[in-house]
Protein backbone atom coordinates (compact mmCIF):
# COMPACT_ATOMS: atom_id res chain seq x y z
CA UNK A 1 0.00 0.00 0.00
CA UNK A 2 1.54 3.41 -1.05
CA UNK A 3 2.01 6.13 1.96
CA UNK A 4 -0.91 8.97 1.84
CA UNK A 5 -0.57 11.55 4.34
CA UNK A 6 -3.10 14.20 4.69
CA UNK A 7 -1.58 17.89 6.61
CA UNK A 8 -3.28 20.11 8.14
CA UNK A 9 -1.69 23.60 8.69
CA UNK A 10 -3.70 26.59 10.75
CA UNK A 11 -0.53 28.28 12.79
CA UNK A 12 -0.46 30.99 10.76
CA UNK A 13 -2.91 33.79 9.06
CA UNK A 14 -2.88 31.04 6.20
CA UNK A 15 -5.64 27.90 6.58
CA UNK A 16 -4.50 25.00 4.57
CA UNK A 17 -4.81 21.19 4.09
CA UNK A 18 -3.09 19.14 1.61
CA UNK A 19 -4.04 14.87 0.29
CA UNK A 20 -0.70 13.48 -1.08
CA UNK A 21 -1.01 9.99 -2.60
CA UNK A 22 0.90 8.27 -5.37
CA UNK A 23 -0.99 9.54 -8.20
CA UNK A 24 -1.48 13.61 -6.76
CA UNK A 25 -1.73 15.87 -4.16
CA UNK A 26 -5.32 17.53 -3.71
CA UNK A 27 -4.86 20.72 -1.40
CA UNK A 28 -6.40 23.48 -0.25
CA UNK A 29 -5.01 27.40 0.91
CA UNK A 30 -6.78 30.41 2.11
CA UNK A 31 -5.79 32.96 3.76
CA UNK A 32 -8.50 33.73 6.75
CA UNK A 33 -7.43 34.89 9.95
CA UNK A 34 -9.48 34.34 12.68
CA UNK A 35 -11.59 32.10 10.64
CA UNK A 36 -9.23 28.70 10.50
CA UNK A 37 -11.77 26.90 13.08
CA UNK A 38 -14.62 27.13 10.87
CA UNK A 39 -13.03 26.01 7.51
CA UNK A 40 -10.58 23.49 8.18
CA UNK A 41 -12.99 20.34 8.94
CA UNK A 42 -14.63 21.35 5.69
CA UNK A 43 -11.00 21.65 3.57
CA UNK A 44 -10.47 18.17 5.20
CA UNK A 45 -13.50 16.94 3.84
CA UNK A 46 -13.46 18.44 0.75
CA UNK A 47 -9.58 17.00 -0.07
CA UNK A 48 -10.70 13.22 1.19
CA UNK A 49 -13.99 13.64 -1.35
CA UNK A 50 -11.87 15.00 -4.51
CA UNK A 51 -9.41 12.11 -3.99
CA UNK A 52 -12.41 9.98 -3.47
CA UNK A 53 -10.81 8.40 0.14
CA UNK A 54 -12.05 8.39 3.34
CA UNK A 55 -10.04 8.95 6.25
CA UNK A 56 -9.11 5.01 7.32
CA UNK A 57 -7.07 4.88 3.44
CA UNK A 58 -5.04 7.88 5.07
CA UNK A 59 -1.67 6.35 6.36
CA UNK A 60 -0.97 9.11 8.86
CA UNK A 61 -1.84 12.65 9.81
CA UNK A 62 0.75 15.99 9.68
CA UNK A 63 0.32 19.13 11.67
CA UNK A 64 1.68 22.60 11.66
CA UNK A 65 3.35 22.16 15.32
CA UNK A 66 4.25 26.13 15.16
CA UNK A 67 5.82 28.48 16.04
CA UNK A 68 3.06 30.87 15.00
CA UNK A 69 -0.48 32.08 16.21
CA UNK A 70 -0.90 30.22 20.10
CA UNK A 71 -4.91 29.98 19.11
CA UNK A 72 -4.18 28.98 14.96
CA UNK A 73 -1.74 26.56 16.25
CA UNK A 74 -3.91 25.25 18.60
CA UNK A 75 -6.49 24.58 16.33
CA UNK A 76 -4.72 22.52 13.85
CA UNK A 77 -3.25 20.51 16.38
CA UNK A 78 -6.42 19.80 17.84
CA UNK A 79 -8.43 19.16 14.56
CA UNK A 80 -5.76 16.69 13.74
CA UNK A 81 -5.44 15.10 17.05
CA UNK A 82 -9.26 14.34 16.23
CA UNK A 83 -8.65 13.08 13.14
CA UNK A 84 -5.89 11.01 14.13
CA UNK A 85 -7.52 9.42 17.79
CA UNK A 86 -10.71 8.93 15.61
CA UNK A 87 -8.85 6.84 12.66
CA UNK A 88 -5.89 5.39 14.70
CA UNK A 89 -3.20 7.41 12.74
CA UNK A 90 -0.24 8.15 13.37
CA UNK A 91 0.72 11.77 13.41
CA UNK A 92 4.25 13.62 12.23
CA UNK A 93 4.46 17.05 13.81
CA UNK A 94 6.32 19.23 10.73
CA UNK A 95 7.44 22.32 11.97
CA UNK A 96 5.74 25.63 9.62
CA UNK A 97 8.92 27.37 9.27
CA UNK A 98 10.50 24.45 7.66
CA UNK A 99 7.59 24.39 5.58
CA UNK A 100 8.31 27.07 4.15
CA UNK A 101 11.88 26.47 3.51
CA UNK A 102 10.37 23.28 1.71
CA UNK A 103 7.56 25.65 -0.12
CA UNK A 104 10.78 28.11 -1.40
CA UNK A 105 12.43 24.90 -2.78
CA UNK A 106 9.58 24.00 -4.91
CA UNK A 107 9.20 27.47 -6.13
CA UNK A 108 12.40 28.66 -6.80
CA UNK A 109 14.47 25.28 -6.42
CA UNK A 110 15.75 26.90 -3.47
CA UNK A 111 18.67 25.17 -1.29
CA UNK A 112 19.55 27.59 1.03
CA UNK A 113 16.69 29.25 3.32
CA UNK A 114 16.30 31.42 6.10
CA UNK A 115 12.05 31.72 7.10
CA UNK A 116 10.64 34.09 9.76
CA UNK A 117 7.01 34.38 10.61
CA UNK A 118 6.14 37.68 12.30
CA UNK A 119 5.79 36.82 15.75
CA UNK A 120 4.46 40.12 16.83
CA UNK A 121 5.24 41.98 19.69
CA UNK A 122 8.18 43.26 17.41
CA UNK A 123 9.86 39.89 17.63
CA UNK A 124 9.89 36.99 14.63
CA UNK A 125 10.16 33.11 14.70
CA UNK A 126 13.01 32.28 12.51
CA UNK A 127 14.91 29.45 11.83
CA UNK A 128 17.84 28.81 8.94
CA UNK A 129 18.30 25.71 6.56
CA UNK A 130 20.49 24.37 4.53
CA UNK A 131 18.98 21.57 2.03
CA UNK A 132 20.67 18.05 1.86
CA UNK A 133 21.39 15.82 -1.64
CA UNK A 134 18.61 13.43 0.50
CA UNK A 135 16.04 16.27 0.45
CA UNK A 136 16.07 16.60 3.53
CA UNK A 137 16.71 19.69 5.74
CA UNK A 138 19.19 20.49 8.05
CA UNK A 139 18.58 23.43 10.35
CA UNK A 140 21.77 25.65 10.48
CA UNK A 141 20.30 28.19 13.00
CA UNK A 142 17.06 26.32 15.15
CA UNK A 143 13.72 27.96 15.63
CA UNK A 144 13.90 30.96 17.99
CA UNK A 145 11.98 33.84 18.79
CA UNK A 146 13.66 37.26 19.03
CA UNK A 147 13.71 41.07 17.80
CA UNK A 148 14.73 41.38 14.53
CA UNK A 149 17.25 44.00 15.27
CA UNK A 150 19.49 40.93 17.17
CA UNK A 151 19.26 38.33 14.00
CA UNK A 152 22.16 37.10 13.10
CA UNK A 153 21.83 34.47 10.08
CA UNK A 154 24.77 31.57 9.63
CA UNK A 155 24.16 32.09 5.74
CA UNK A 156 25.57 35.42 4.04
CA UNK A 157 23.61 34.17 0.62
CA UNK A 158 19.62 32.56 0.86
CA UNK A 159 16.46 32.52 -0.24
CA UNK A 160 14.36 34.66 2.46
CA UNK A 161 10.43 33.45 3.13
CA UNK A 162 7.76 34.35 5.25
CA UNK A 163 6.00 37.52 6.73
CA UNK A 164 8.80 38.57 8.98
CA UNK A 165 10.83 39.66 6.20
CA UNK A 166 7.76 41.74 4.89
CA UNK A 167 7.41 43.37 7.93
CA UNK A 168 10.74 44.00 9.02
CA UNK A 169 12.32 44.02 5.79
CA UNK A 170 14.47 47.30 6.19
CA UNK A 171 16.38 45.54 9.24
CA UNK A 172 16.44 41.68 7.93
CA UNK A 173 17.69 42.44 4.39
CA UNK A 174 20.69 44.42 5.11
CA UNK A 175 21.46 40.85 6.93
CA UNK A 176 22.91 39.63 3.28
CA UNK A 177 22.63 38.58 0.07
CA UNK A 178 19.25 37.46 -0.10
CA UNK A 179 17.15 36.82 -2.60
CA UNK A 180 13.43 37.59 -1.56
CA UNK A 181 10.64 35.47 -2.45
CA UNK A 182 7.40 37.31 -3.28
CA UNK A 183 5.82 33.30 -3.24
CA UNK A 184 6.06 31.93 0.21
CA UNK A 185 4.42 34.08 2.90
CA UNK A 186 3.03 31.88 4.75
CA UNK A 187 3.61 28.26 5.62
CA UNK A 188 1.62 26.02 3.59
CA UNK A 189 0.02 21.81 3.65
CA UNK A 190 1.14 21.21 0.31
CA UNK A 191 5.10 21.86 1.51
CA UNK A 192 4.26 19.85 5.30
CA UNK A 193 2.63 16.43 3.09
CA UNK A 194 6.21 16.32 1.37
CA UNK A 195 8.41 16.93 4.15
CA UNK A 196 6.15 14.55 6.56
CA UNK A 197 6.15 11.45 3.82
CA UNK A 198 9.94 12.06 4.88
CA UNK A 199 9.70 11.85 8.50
CA UNK A 200 7.19 9.20 7.84
CA UNK A 201 9.30 6.44 5.87
CA UNK A 202 11.96 7.28 8.67
CA UNK A 203 9.18 6.31 11.75
CA UNK A 204 9.09 10.31 13.23
CA UNK A 205 5.53 9.95 14.18
CA UNK A 206 4.10 10.52 17.47
CA UNK A 207 0.98 8.99 18.50
CA UNK A 208 -2.48 11.19 19.00
CA UNK A 209 -2.16 11.99 22.43
CA UNK A 210 1.43 13.13 22.73
CA UNK A 211 0.93 15.49 19.62
CA UNK A 212 1.71 19.10 20.98
CA UNK A 213 2.02 22.51 19.79
CA UNK A 214 5.55 24.07 19.59
CA UNK A 215 5.19 27.98 20.62
CA UNK A 216 9.06 28.54 20.84
CA UNK A 217 7.91 31.32 22.72
CA UNK A 218 6.89 30.25 26.61
CA UNK A 219 7.01 33.08 29.16
CA UNK A 220 6.33 36.83 27.61
CA UNK A 221 3.11 37.39 28.32
CA UNK A 222 1.97 35.71 32.17
CA UNK A 223 3.73 37.06 35.21
CA UNK A 224 3.88 34.60 38.37
CA UNK A 225 2.98 36.44 41.75
CA UNK A 226 5.79 37.79 43.44
CA UNK A 227 7.49 34.73 45.03
CA UNK A 228 6.39 31.75 43.20
CA UNK A 229 8.84 33.13 39.96
CA UNK B 1 -28.26 6.79 23.79
CA UNK B 2 -24.84 7.50 24.62
CA UNK B 3 -23.10 10.37 24.58
CA UNK B 4 -19.28 11.34 25.26
CA UNK B 5 -19.17 14.92 26.68
CA UNK B 6 -16.52 17.43 26.41
CA UNK B 7 -15.68 20.44 28.81
CA UNK B 8 -13.08 23.02 28.15
CA UNK B 9 -14.31 26.34 28.73
CA UNK B 10 -11.96 27.36 31.83
CA UNK B 11 -9.52 25.96 33.81
CA UNK B 12 -11.00 22.28 33.99
CA UNK B 13 -10.61 20.09 31.64
CA UNK B 14 -13.58 17.27 31.80
CA UNK B 15 -14.82 14.39 29.87
CA UNK B 16 -17.30 11.95 30.52
CA UNK B 17 -19.75 9.63 29.08
CA UNK B 18 -23.50 9.58 29.86
CA UNK B 19 -26.23 7.29 28.74
CA UNK B 20 -30.17 7.59 28.53
CA UNK B 21 -30.70 4.08 29.56
CA UNK B 22 -28.12 3.36 32.33
CA UNK B 23 -27.12 6.79 33.72
CA UNK B 24 -23.01 8.43 34.04
CA UNK B 25 -20.81 5.71 33.00
CA UNK B 26 -17.72 7.42 32.94
CA UNK B 27 -16.50 10.95 34.55
CA UNK B 28 -12.77 12.20 34.26
CA UNK B 29 -11.36 15.40 34.98
CA UNK B 30 -8.13 17.33 35.42
CA UNK B 31 -8.37 20.38 37.40
CA UNK B 32 -5.47 23.33 36.28
CA UNK B 33 -6.14 24.97 39.84
CA UNK B 34 -2.80 24.36 40.89
CA UNK B 35 -0.98 25.72 37.54
CA UNK B 36 -2.92 28.88 38.01
CA UNK B 37 -2.61 29.21 41.83
CA UNK B 38 1.06 30.61 40.89
CA UNK B 39 -0.13 33.48 38.94
CA UNK B 40 -3.37 34.30 41.23
CA UNK B 41 -5.98 33.56 38.85
CA UNK B 42 -6.20 31.74 35.66
CA UNK B 43 -4.28 32.88 32.93
CA UNK B 44 -6.42 32.09 29.55
CA UNK B 45 -2.94 31.19 27.43
CA UNK B 46 -1.79 28.89 29.83
CA UNK B 47 -5.39 26.88 30.18
CA UNK B 48 -5.56 26.67 26.40
CA UNK B 49 -2.05 24.63 26.33
CA UNK B 50 -3.44 22.30 28.93
CA UNK B 51 -6.53 21.49 27.36
CA UNK B 52 -4.96 20.39 24.45
CA UNK B 53 -2.26 18.42 26.33
CA UNK B 54 -5.54 16.88 28.11
CA UNK B 55 -8.26 16.12 26.35
CA UNK B 56 -7.50 12.92 24.41
CA UNK B 57 -5.89 10.83 27.87
CA UNK B 58 -9.14 11.80 29.41
CA UNK B 59 -11.02 10.55 26.11
CA UNK B 60 -9.09 7.42 26.66
CA UNK B 61 -9.80 6.99 30.24
CA UNK B 62 -13.33 7.84 29.96
CA UNK B 63 -13.60 4.88 27.40
CA UNK B 64 -11.61 2.90 29.61
CA UNK B 65 -13.28 3.72 33.00
CA UNK B 66 -16.85 2.72 30.70
CA UNK B 67 -15.57 -0.52 29.08
CA UNK B 68 -16.45 1.11 26.04
CA UNK B 69 -14.89 1.46 22.21
CA UNK B 70 -16.24 4.76 20.09
CA UNK B 71 -18.72 2.38 18.29
CA UNK B 72 -20.49 2.00 21.46
CA UNK B 73 -21.29 5.73 21.29
CA UNK B 74 -24.46 7.73 19.27
CA UNK B 75 -22.86 11.07 19.20
CA UNK B 76 -20.24 14.03 20.85
CA UNK B 77 -21.22 16.84 22.73
CA UNK B 78 -18.81 19.46 23.89
CA UNK B 79 -18.77 23.07 25.46
CA UNK B 80 -19.03 25.67 23.04
CA UNK B 81 -19.36 28.43 24.96
CA UNK B 82 -19.61 30.97 27.14
CA UNK B 83 -16.28 30.82 28.26
CA UNK B 84 -12.15 31.51 27.42
CA UNK B 85 -12.08 31.71 23.45
CA UNK B 86 -9.02 29.83 23.19
CA UNK B 87 -9.83 27.55 25.77
CA UNK B 88 -13.40 26.41 24.16
CA UNK B 89 -11.33 26.28 20.63
CA UNK B 90 -8.68 23.64 22.28
CA UNK B 91 -11.82 21.32 23.08
CA UNK B 92 -14.07 22.13 20.41
CA UNK B 93 -11.43 21.14 17.44
CA UNK B 94 -10.35 17.97 19.00
CA UNK B 95 -14.13 17.39 19.53
CA UNK B 96 -15.59 18.43 16.14
CA UNK B 97 -12.85 16.24 14.22
CA UNK B 98 -13.13 13.21 16.28
CA UNK B 99 -17.02 13.08 15.65
CA UNK B 100 -16.15 13.38 12.15
CA UNK B 101 -14.06 10.74 12.13
CA UNK B 102 -16.15 8.24 14.41
CA UNK B 103 -19.12 9.28 12.13
CA UNK B 104 -21.24 10.79 15.15
CA UNK B 105 -23.41 13.50 15.26
CA UNK B 106 -21.72 16.70 17.22
CA UNK B 107 -23.33 19.51 18.91
CA UNK B 108 -21.93 22.14 20.81
CA UNK B 109 -23.41 22.62 24.26
CA UNK B 110 -24.13 25.95 26.37
CA UNK B 111 -22.01 25.77 29.43
CA UNK B 112 -24.68 27.26 31.53
CA UNK B 113 -27.31 25.22 30.33
CA UNK B 114 -24.86 22.36 31.63
CA UNK B 115 -24.58 23.68 35.30
CA UNK B 116 -28.70 24.46 35.06
CA UNK B 117 -28.87 20.69 34.14
CA UNK B 118 -26.60 19.28 36.18
CA UNK B 119 -29.02 18.15 39.13
CA UNK B 120 -30.58 16.09 36.69
CA UNK B 121 -27.43 13.83 36.85
CA UNK B 122 -28.59 12.59 40.75
CA UNK B 123 -31.35 10.71 41.83
CA UNK B 124 -33.38 13.33 42.87
CA UNK B 125 -34.17 15.02 40.27
CA UNK B 126 -36.41 18.37 39.74
CA UNK B 127 -39.41 18.26 37.33
CA UNK B 128 -39.93 21.36 35.26
CA UNK B 129 -40.76 24.18 35.92
CA UNK B 130 -38.22 25.56 38.03
CA UNK B 131 -36.36 28.52 39.00
CA UNK B 132 -32.02 28.08 38.90
CA UNK B 133 -29.55 30.26 40.61
CA UNK B 134 -26.38 29.92 38.69
CA UNK B 135 -23.93 30.69 41.08
CA UNK B 136 -19.95 30.71 39.82
CA UNK B 137 -16.77 32.32 39.28
CA UNK B 138 -17.84 33.83 35.98
CA UNK B 139 -21.85 34.23 36.34
CA UNK B 140 -24.27 34.95 38.59
CA UNK B 141 -28.05 34.67 37.23
CA UNK B 142 -31.52 34.03 38.15
CA UNK B 143 -33.69 31.63 35.76
CA UNK B 144 -36.92 31.04 35.44
CA UNK B 145 -36.72 27.41 33.65
CA UNK B 146 -39.88 26.26 31.78
CA UNK B 147 -38.17 23.48 30.00
CA UNK B 148 -34.61 22.63 28.36
CA UNK B 149 -34.01 25.66 26.30
CA UNK B 150 -37.08 27.41 27.65
CA UNK B 151 -35.20 29.93 29.87
CA UNK B 152 -35.92 33.50 31.05
CA UNK B 153 -33.42 35.72 32.92
CA UNK B 154 -35.02 36.73 35.78
CA UNK B 155 -31.65 38.71 37.28
CA UNK B 156 -27.33 38.92 36.86
CA UNK B 157 -25.00 40.55 38.35
CA UNK B 158 -24.67 44.00 37.28
CA UNK B 159 -20.66 43.56 37.59
CA UNK B 160 -18.69 40.57 39.78
CA UNK B 161 -19.56 37.45 39.73
CA UNK B 162 -20.48 35.90 43.22
CA UNK B 163 -17.28 33.22 42.74
CA UNK B 164 -15.46 35.45 41.89
CA UNK B 165 -16.65 38.17 44.73
CA UNK B 166 -15.20 34.96 46.78
CA UNK B 167 -12.33 34.59 45.33
CA UNK B 168 -11.43 38.74 44.55
CA UNK B 169 -12.22 38.79 48.86
CA UNK B 170 -10.39 35.52 49.60
CA UNK B 171 -6.89 37.42 48.01
CA UNK B 172 -7.32 40.30 50.22
CA UNK B 173 -7.41 38.01 53.15
CA UNK B 174 -3.81 36.71 51.74
CA UNK B 175 -5.68 33.38 50.45
CA UNK B 176 -4.38 31.12 47.88
CA UNK B 177 -6.09 31.09 44.29
CA UNK B 178 -9.19 29.93 44.24
CA UNK B 179 -9.82 31.51 47.55
CA UNK B 180 -13.34 30.87 47.79
CA UNK B 181 -13.69 27.50 49.34
CA UNK B 182 -10.27 28.58 51.52
CA UNK B 183 -12.62 31.66 52.68
CA UNK B 184 -15.59 30.09 53.47
CA UNK B 185 -13.48 27.36 55.55
CA UNK B 186 -11.65 30.15 57.86
CA UNK B 187 -15.15 31.54 58.15
CA UNK B 188 -16.07 28.54 60.26
CA UNK B 189 -13.73 30.01 63.03
CA UNK B 190 -15.38 33.21 62.54
CA UNK B 191 -17.72 35.28 65.40
CA UNK B 192 -20.92 35.51 64.46
CA UNK B 193 -22.13 39.55 64.54
CA UNK B 194 -18.35 40.99 65.09
CA UNK B 195 -18.75 42.77 61.39
CA UNK B 196 -21.86 43.79 59.40
CA UNK B 197 -21.23 43.69 55.80
CA UNK B 198 -24.16 45.01 53.85
CA UNK B 199 -26.76 43.10 51.65
CA UNK B 200 -26.58 44.96 48.52
CA UNK B 201 -28.83 45.68 45.90
CA UNK B 202 -32.09 43.89 48.49
CA UNK B 203 -33.20 46.78 49.60
CA UNK B 204 -35.00 47.50 46.18
CA UNK B 205 -36.95 45.49 43.95
CA UNK B 206 -35.62 43.56 41.24
CA UNK B 207 -33.53 40.17 40.87
CA UNK B 208 -30.29 41.61 39.80
CA UNK B 209 -27.23 41.05 41.90
CA UNK B 210 -23.82 43.07 42.42
CA UNK B 211 -20.96 42.48 44.88
CA UNK B 212 -18.43 44.61 44.06
CA UNK B 213 -18.46 46.10 46.80
CA UNK B 214 -18.28 43.71 49.55
CA UNK B 215 -15.10 43.41 48.09
CA UNK B 216 -14.52 46.99 48.76
CA UNK B 217 -16.06 46.79 51.82
CA UNK B 218 -13.78 43.85 52.98
CA UNK B 219 -10.81 45.78 52.06
CA UNK B 220 -11.74 49.03 54.11
CA UNK B 221 -12.44 46.60 57.07
CA UNK B 222 -9.36 45.48 56.72
CA UNK B 223 -7.52 48.50 56.61
CA UNK B 224 -9.18 49.63 59.86
CA UNK B 225 -9.15 46.50 61.71
CA UNK B 226 -5.79 44.96 60.67
CA UNK B 227 -5.69 41.35 59.73
CA UNK B 228 -5.10 39.19 62.84
CA UNK B 229 -6.56 35.59 61.68
CA UNK B 230 -9.62 35.82 64.19
CA UNK B 231 -10.01 39.45 62.05
CA UNK B 232 -9.73 37.33 58.79
CA UNK B 233 -12.36 34.70 59.97
CA UNK B 234 -14.33 37.41 61.66
CA UNK B 235 -13.96 39.16 58.09
CA UNK B 236 -14.90 35.77 56.45
CA UNK B 237 -17.78 35.16 58.28
CA UNK B 238 -19.19 38.38 57.64
CA UNK B 239 -18.85 38.14 54.45
CA UNK B 240 -20.06 34.71 53.59
CA UNK B 241 -22.90 35.70 55.49
CA UNK B 242 -23.88 38.65 52.86
CA UNK B 243 -23.17 36.90 50.01
CA UNK B 244 -25.58 33.97 51.15
CA UNK B 245 -28.30 36.09 52.48
CA UNK B 246 -28.42 38.48 49.14
CA UNK B 247 -28.70 34.87 47.29
CA UNK B 248 -31.15 34.34 49.60
CA UNK B 249 -33.18 36.88 49.50
CA UNK B 250 -33.43 37.30 45.47
CA UNK B 251 -34.77 33.46 45.37
CA UNK B 252 -37.17 33.88 48.31
CA UNK B 253 -38.37 37.04 45.63
CA UNK B 254 -38.01 35.17 42.69
CA UNK B 255 -39.90 32.48 44.25
CA UNK B 256 -42.75 34.66 45.12
CA UNK B 257 -42.65 36.62 41.91
CA UNK B 258 -42.69 32.96 39.43
CA UNK B 259 -45.04 31.11 41.98
CA UNK B 260 -42.74 28.36 41.44
CA UNK B 261 -41.77 25.74 44.47
CA UNK B 262 -38.75 24.36 43.33
CA UNK B 263 -35.42 25.93 43.21
CA UNK B 264 -31.96 24.47 41.81
CA UNK B 265 -28.71 25.86 42.82
CA UNK B 266 -25.86 25.09 40.82
CA UNK B 267 -22.82 25.76 39.63
CA UNK B 268 -18.98 26.24 41.89
CA UNK B 269 -20.74 28.33 44.34
CA UNK B 270 -23.43 26.00 44.76
CA UNK B 271 -20.98 23.88 47.10
CA UNK B 272 -21.13 26.27 49.51
CA UNK B 273 -22.19 24.56 52.79
CA UNK B 274 -23.60 27.99 54.50
CA UNK B 275 -25.80 28.63 51.41
CA UNK B 276 -26.80 24.91 50.90
CA UNK B 277 -28.22 25.08 54.68
CA UNK B 278 -29.54 28.26 54.68
CA UNK B 279 -31.47 27.80 51.43
CA UNK B 280 -32.87 24.17 52.60
CA UNK B 281 -34.80 25.96 55.88
CA UNK B 282 -36.21 28.85 53.74
CA UNK B 283 -37.55 26.10 50.95
CA UNK B 284 -38.98 24.16 54.08
CA UNK B 285 -40.66 27.55 55.27
CA UNK B 286 -42.07 28.16 52.06
CA UNK B 287 -43.14 24.64 51.66
CA UNK B 288 -40.93 23.93 48.25
CA UNK B 289 -37.81 21.84 47.80
CA UNK B 290 -34.48 22.61 46.69
CA UNK B 291 -32.48 20.76 44.44
CA UNK B 292 -28.53 20.52 44.42
CA UNK B 293 -25.95 18.53 41.71
CA UNK B 294 -23.50 16.69 44.32
CA UNK B 295 -20.12 18.67 45.00
CA UNK B 296 -18.24 16.97 41.96
CA UNK B 297 -20.66 18.23 39.57
CA UNK B 298 -21.37 21.42 41.18
CA UNK B 299 -18.21 22.59 39.88
CA UNK B 300 -17.36 22.67 36.00
CA UNK B 301 -17.41 18.84 34.83
CA UNK B 302 -17.72 16.88 31.24
CA UNK B 303 -21.23 14.73 33.16
CA UNK B 304 -23.16 18.00 32.56
CA UNK B 305 -22.00 18.74 29.09
CA UNK B 306 -23.26 15.06 28.01
CA UNK B 307 -26.37 14.69 29.57
CA UNK B 308 -27.44 18.35 28.32
CA UNK B 309 -25.45 17.88 24.63
CA UNK B 310 -27.73 14.14 24.62
CA UNK B 311 -31.54 16.08 25.19
CA UNK B 312 -30.23 18.27 22.58
CA UNK B 313 -29.21 15.30 20.20
CA UNK B 314 -32.48 13.66 20.89
CA UNK B 315 -33.98 16.28 19.26
CA UNK B 316 -31.88 16.30 16.32
CA UNK B 317 -29.58 19.37 17.31
CA UNK B 318 -26.34 18.80 15.64
CA UNK B 319 -23.09 20.82 14.23
CA UNK B 320 -21.59 20.72 10.81
CA UNK B 321 -18.22 20.84 10.25
CA UNK B 322 -17.38 24.29 10.65
CA UNK B 323 -16.42 24.75 14.43
CA UNK B 324 -17.36 28.33 16.18
CA UNK B 325 -16.65 29.06 19.83
CA UNK B 326 -18.93 31.13 21.42
CA UNK B 327 -17.44 33.24 24.35
CA UNK B 328 -20.35 35.33 24.97
CA UNK B 329 -23.37 33.38 24.44
CA UNK B 330 -26.64 34.69 26.32
CA UNK B 331 -28.53 31.35 27.46
CA UNK B 332 -31.98 32.69 26.66
CA UNK B 333 -30.62 32.74 22.86
CA UNK B 334 -30.66 29.40 23.07
CA UNK B 335 -33.78 27.14 20.95
CA UNK B 336 -36.01 24.99 22.81
CA UNK B 337 -36.00 21.21 22.13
Amino acid sequence: MSTKILAIDAATEACSVALLTQEQTVSRFEVIPQQHSQRLLPMVDEVLQEANMTLSDVSAIAFGRGPGSFTGVRIGVGIAQGLAFGANLPMVPVSSLEAMAEGAYREHGAEQVIAAIDARMGEIYTATYQRQDTGEWLCLDPECVMKPEDAEFSLSEATVVGTGFETYQDILMAKGQFMQSDRILLPAALDMVTLAARYFVKGQTVRAEEAEPVYVRDTVTWKKLPGRE
Amino acid sequence: MRVLGIETSCDETGVAIYSEAEGLLAHQLYSQVKLHADYGGVVPELASRDHIRKTLPLIQAALKEANLSHTDLDGIAFTQGPGLVGALLAGSSIARSLAYAWKLPAVGVHHMEGHLLAPMLEDTKPEFPFLALLVSGGHTMMVAVKAIGEYEILGESIDDAAGEAFDKTAKLLGLDYPGGPLLAKIATQGTEGRFKFPRPMTDRPGLDFSFSGLKTFAANTIAKEGDDLQTQADIALAFEQAVVDTLAIKCKRALEQTKMKRLVIAGGVSANQRLREQLAVMMEKLNGKVFYPRTAFCTDNGAMIAYAGLARLKAGQTLDLAVKARPRWPINELPPL
